[in-house]
C-alpha cells in the first residue's frame, strides 16, 4: 500500500465520519462545523485526484461561503446551547432503514457493473483548457450554461433580498 | 497513471456520502440542519462526476463543467433557502418544519 493510496483512505474517511457526525450531532452548531470538515475531505479528494481548479472553487464557495452564511444563519434563529430535540426513534430506525436499503441497491449494482474507460488520449484538467472550453461558442463549448447561470446567480441574488425584506406596516 | 479500478472507491464514497445526507434529511426537523443535508447530497453528486471524467472519460472536461455549474447553483440554492428561513424565523420564531404546517393540509 503506498502512501497516495494511504492519503486516499484517509481523506475519504474524513468525509465520511464528519458527514455522519453533522446529521446526527444534537449541537446544530456543531454540526455546521463537521459539516465544514466533511467538505474540506471532499476539496482533499479533488487536489488528491489532480483536479487543483475544482478544488479550489470547492474551498471559496463552500467553505468559505456556504459554511459561513449557514453558521450565520443559525446564529440568527438559535438559542445559544439549545440542543436539538431528541427525535423519535422510529423515525431514525426506519430513516437508517431507507438509507442503508438505497445504498445496498447501488453497491449490487456497482458490484455487478464494469466499467470500461475510453482510450483517448487524455485532456489535462488545467485552468487554461477549462477556461478556453467555458467561453467557448463552439460544439463543445460551455459559454451558453455559463450565461444562464450567471442570469440564475443575478435572479438568486435579487429574490434574496426581496424575500429577507422586512416589509414595514402599512400606514392607514 | 490512471488505475480504473479506483472508480469502485470513489463511487462508493460518493454514494455512501449520498445516503448519510439522505438520512439526515429524513431524521432532521430543523430547516438549516435539513439544508446541510442537501449540501451533502449536491457534493456526492459532485464528486460522481469527478470521478467519472478522471477515470473514464478523461479525455472530455465535461464531468468537470457539470460539476462547476453544480456548485454555482448550490451556492444560489443556499442563498435563497436562507433568505426563506430568516423569513420563516420572524413569521413563526421557529425554524422547525413541524410548527410551519398552516399549509400542510
Amino acid at each position: 500500500m503506498s502512501g497516495s493510496t494511504i492519503i486516499f483512505y484517509l481523506l475519504a474517511a474524513i468525509t465520511l465520519v464528519s458527514a455522519v457526525l453533522a446529521v446526527t450531532t444534537r449541537m446544530i452548531f456543531r454540526a455546521a462545523i463537521y459539516l465544514l470538515f466533511s467538505l474540506i475531505g471532499i476539496a482533499g479528494i479533488y487536489f488528491w485526484l489532480n483536479y487543483e481548479f475544482i478544488a479550489a472553487v470547492q474551498i471559496v464557495v463552500y467553505v468559505g461561503g456556504i459554511v459561513v452564511l449557514i453558521i450565520f444563519s443559525i446564529f440568527l434563529t438559535q438559542q445559544a446551547g439549545e440542543q436539538l430535540p431528541k427525535q423519535k426513534m422510529g423515525r431514525q430506525l426506519f430513516s437508517a432503514l431507507a438509507a442503508f436499503c438505497g445504498l445496498a441497491l447501488v453497491m449490487l449494482q456497482l458490484a455487478q457493473h464494469e466499467f470500461t474507460g475510453t482510450g483517448n488520449k487524455a485532456v489535462e484538467p488545467t485552468v487554461a483548457n477549462i477556461g478556453y472550453q467555458m467561453l467557448g461558442v463552439d460544439d463543445n463549448g460551455y459559454a451558453l450554461p455559463f450565461e444562464v447561470v450567471s442570469i440564475l446567480l443575478l435572479a438568486a441574488l435579487i429574490g434574496c433580498i426581496v424575500i429577507a425584506l422586512k416589509s414595514k406596516p402599512e400606514k392607514a | 497513471m490512471i488505475e480504473p479500478g479506483l472508480i469502485y472507491h470513489m463511487l462508493f464514497i460518493s454514494a455512501t456520502l449520498f445516503f448519510i445526507g439522505v438520512y439526515g434529511f429524513f431524521t432532521r426537523r430543523n430547516l438549516v440542519t435539513m439544508l446541510m443535508s442537501v449540501e451533502l447530497i449536491l457534493n456526492s453528486v459532485n464528486l460522481n462526476f469527478i470521478a467519472f471524467n478522471k477515470y473514464l472519460w478523461y479525455d472530455k472536461l465535461d464531468g468537470l463543467f457539470f460539476t462547476i455549474f453544480i456548485i454555482a447553483i448550490a451556492a444560489a440554492e443556499a442563498a435563497v433557502a436562507i433568505a426563506i428561513i430568516i423569513n420563516l424565523y420572524r413569521s413563526h420564531q421557529s425554524i422547525d418544519v413541524e410548527k410551519a404546517e398552516e399549509m400542510k393540509f
